[in-house]
């Protein structure tokens, strides 16, 4: 079968060329390490450690109690300095373990995981969806009874403007990444195994197959905005939609991030938890690239590693700058679903609209919407709080991708007003 | 450890972080310079007057629509170029020998009339610059009957068979000999071939706009390539106009290049706020303008029928809007 482009989406340029030829290299020890005991979609961790405790670097400090959660580990060894508080990218003020690390680290080493089946040590790994979700990996590996997962598609698109940190995941770490869309097949009972990869990385997509061999495919997809996105994923690789309301097992697939995939491996073949990830700092900095960064180290620190900011800064973000989130201040730490940093001049970000920009009915938004909403009638009906016309138009479908608002040449908020009309609705108890 | 980078920062705002390049008011100005060969030709060949009508009408809608904000204490809207547009539309539908007075009216009505009343910019339902030369040609009719055919018009030079006696009968453009022609079953006997030429190069009858085919389509085409109208409605029309006008036996090259046609078709037609939002809507709003643009110019009361079919069209997108509604993802009839 031959994938086929969902229909909607965007061409952003996609600055991907500062990042994507370096290897990735590690960063030196930060001078302290704050874990937020919420890195992931579900029910907050409980501090496992207190202040003076000595922690090794794998060792366990936030405990998952809950089903949809995933325990956080120590990048390092060192002690703890405080059970506390801290701010994070969301501008939440959650609690957190905080760690002075040792000056000198042995990074080959650390606490292994307990043997244990595939689930139950994805689960111990503490693994999320690295690329962004953050959803418990595990809780994916659990899919409902009645719902057999026949393909397992391997998310390797980083269709996010800037970011190249799967791409570089890929290039430099083939064997994990199909080694975890392995483990990840068999723990489902899945037949198929697709990676799916944007054109626009024709290297990844040769060391891809040739990793492969014969074990999974690799599907070639146009560079478009959002590919990655689940919904618009599955769409490409199997031509099928997610039904509305249901969950995207309905259709047969299950999709794992790559680099979310060789983290798998990791945590079973080394016995390794997730205690640092690989992520683009990019934009204006002395030295763009892809960094191996332990979870927890502040953005100021990796922004320091990575030469500091060059120039007038206009606004920081973590994430791509589709989707990613802008930041108060930079001393908030990273977390595992931190694909990158990017550091933006004035000029090169979406201006700042105040007051109501008028629509003029141009159809951007509708031809660019993956989710095939008309995002201009339910920005307008947001705008005057009519939320039973915003649920007409089926707001509540919408994933949030922002091409709607990239696109207004009026620059209506578009996002943020169907956010909105989701907010409302999903209180009234509309379902997704 | 990190003393280049700032620990506040000025500008936070939501996701996106980045939008294209395209602003209405760069929208707005890609559709001026796509008329600007035709607005230069037209004032070359047609000298001054043509000036005036230009300056009166921009100026008119312009002058209005900063006064409307300015007495409904609104924050000033001339940045985003559309009234600009608007002018300069309105100023190509009307010969060049109309009385500026009339300019003046027009352009009140398109902007306050068409637009500020129905709430601004994105409200309205007509297209302003078509209220504006519907409203000056139903109130003037006469007034514009009047006006004189441009000296120089190549139509007296031509010498085509029988329009020495059309010329007298309806003083007017060559759309107006061909109805006539066509209302007397061919008996002047024009030879609308003959017209071709004149149309699509220089033709001094008729309105500034229709001054040259060739330069209108060059606009046009200008548009669809830079990506800011859409193929489908002036092909749906031009298409729709050429199949009619060919099924009802009459010349589709001279119906296509006559008139106002081609401006209506790439210009008004596929003004963003009054046509529909989506790819198979446009098409048929194309078809449905290019229909009525034809039963208009063979059965109605002028053959000058562009205005109306396209205001009509205009009437029905909120209903085609309605009813081609894209079906969301993941509803109803899945590929599956
Ligand atoms: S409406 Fe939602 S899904 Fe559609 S383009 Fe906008 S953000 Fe994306
Ligand atoms: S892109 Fe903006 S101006 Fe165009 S239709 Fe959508 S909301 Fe309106």
């Amino acid at each position: 079968m031959s994938p086929r482009r969902f229909r909607g989406g965007i061409h952003p340029p996609d600055h991907k060329e500062k990042t994507r030829g370096g290897s990735s290299a590690r960063i030196g020890v930060p001078e302290r390490i704050v874990l937020p005991m919420v890195q992931h979609l579900g029910t907050p961790c409980v501090p496992a450690v207190e202040a003076g405790d000595v922690v090794e670097r794998g060792q366990v400090v936030g405990r998952a109690e809950a089903m949809v959660s995933a325990p956080i580990h120590s990048p390092v060894a060192g002690t703890v300095i405080a059970v506390t508080e801290t701010l994070t990218a969301t501008g939440a003020r959650v609690p957190a373990v905080e760690i002075a690390p040792e000056a000198e680290q042995d990074w080959d080493r650390f606490v292994p995981l307990e043997d244990a089946e595939v689930v139950h040590t994805v689960r111990a790994a503490g693994i999320v969806g690295l690329g962004g979700a953050a959803f418990p990996s595990a809780v994916k590996l659990t899919p409902p009874q009645d719902m057999p997962v026949s393909t397992v598609i391997l998310n390797g698109c980083e269709c996010e403007p800037y970011l190249t940190c799967d791409h570089r995941t890929m290039l430099e770490r083939p064997g994990r990444v199909v080694a975890g869309g392995r483990i990840i097949a068999e723990a489902v009972g899945a037949s198929r195994t697709v990676i799916g990869i944007e054109a626009n990385k024709f290297d990844a997509v040769d060391t891809m197959r040739s990793a492969a061999g014969g074990s999974a495919e690799v599907c070639v997809l146009p560079a478009h905005y959002p590919q990655g996105a689940e919904k618009q994923l599955i769409r490409s690789v199997l031509g099928i939609e997610v039904p509305h309301g249901k969950l995207p097992a309905a259709t047969g697939a299950l999709v794992h991030n790559v680099s979310t995939a060789a983290a798998i491996a990791d945590a079973v073949e080394d016995r390794r938890p997730l205690m640092e990830r690989v992520m683009t700092v990019t934009g204006h900095v002395a030295r763009p690239g892809n960094y191996l960064v332990p979870i927890g180290t502040l953005v100021s620190d990796v922004l320091a590693a990575a030469g500091g900011t060059v120039g007038e800064v206009a606004r920081v973000i973590v994430g791509g700058p589709m989707t990613g989130m802008p930041l108060a201040g930079l001393d908030v730490p990273v977390v595992k679903a931190t694909g990158g940093i990017v550091v933006f001049a004035q000029g090169e970000v979406a201006p700042a609209v105040l007051g109501d920009q008028p629509c003029i009915r141009c159809a951007r938004c509708v031809a660019a919407c993956p989710m095939w909403l008309e995002p201009y009638v339910i920005g307008i009906h947001a705008n005057r709080r009519d939320w039973d016309a915003t649920e007409r138009y089926h707001a509540i479908d919408c994933i949030e991708c922002g091409c709607c608002s990239y696109v207004c040449p009026t620059s209506r908020p578009l996002v943020q007003l169907i956010r909105r009309a989701k907010h409302m609705l999903m209180e009234r108890g509309s379902k997704l | 450890m990190s003393e280049t980078a700032p620990t506040s920062l000025p500008w936070v705002a939501a996701a996106p972080h980045i939008a294209s390049k395209r602003s209405c008011r760069g929208i707005m100005l890609w559709v001026v310079v796509a008329l600007l060969p035709t607005t230069g030709w037209a004032v070359w060949n047609m000298g001054s007057v043509a000036a005036w009508l230009l300056a009166t009408c921009i100026g008119s809608a312009m002058g209005t629509e900063w006064l409307w904000n300015r007495i409904a204490r609104r924050p000033q809207t001339l940045g985003d170029g559309s009234a600009l547009v608007t002018g300069l539309l309105l100023a190509l539908t009307l010969p060049p020998r109309t009385p500026l007075w009339m300019a003046v009216a027009g352009g009140i009505v398109a902007i306050a009339l068409a637009k500020m009343l129905f709430g601004g910019l994105g409200w309205n339902l007509f297209n302003p610059a078509l209220v504006g030369r519907a409203f000056i040609s139903i109130s003037w009719i006469g007034v514009l009957a009047g006006v004189r055919p441009f000296p120089g018009g190549w139509y007296n030079a031509l010498d085509v068979p029988g329009t020495g006696d059309l010329d007298a009968i309806t003083g007017a453009t060559r759309l107006a000999i061909a109805a006539a022609d066509r209302a007397a079953d061919g008996a002047y006997g024009v030879d609308l071939t003959h017209y071709y030429a004149p149309l699509f190069f220089r033709n001094l009858e008729g309105s500034l706009g229709e001054v040259s085919a060739a330069l209108l389509l060059f606009g046009g085409a200008l548009l669809i390539v830079k990506g800011i109208i859409d193929w489908r409605i002036p092909v749906g029309y031009v298409g729709t106009v050429a199949v009619l006008s060919w099924a009802f036996g009459s010349d589709p090259v001279f119906n296509v290049l006559a008139g106002g046609l081609l401006l209506g078709a790439f210009f008004m037609a596929t003004d963003y706020v009054t046509s529909p939002m989506t790819p198979l809507g446009r098409l048929l709003f194309g078809c449905g303008c290019g229909l009525f643009n034809v039963v208009g110019r063979f059965y109605g009361p002028m053959p000058e029928s562009t205005t109306f079919a396209i205001l009509f069209m205009n009437g029905l997108v909120p209903l085609i809007d309605r009813w081609l509604s894209p079906r969301t993802y993941g509803w109803g009839r899945g590929d599956a």
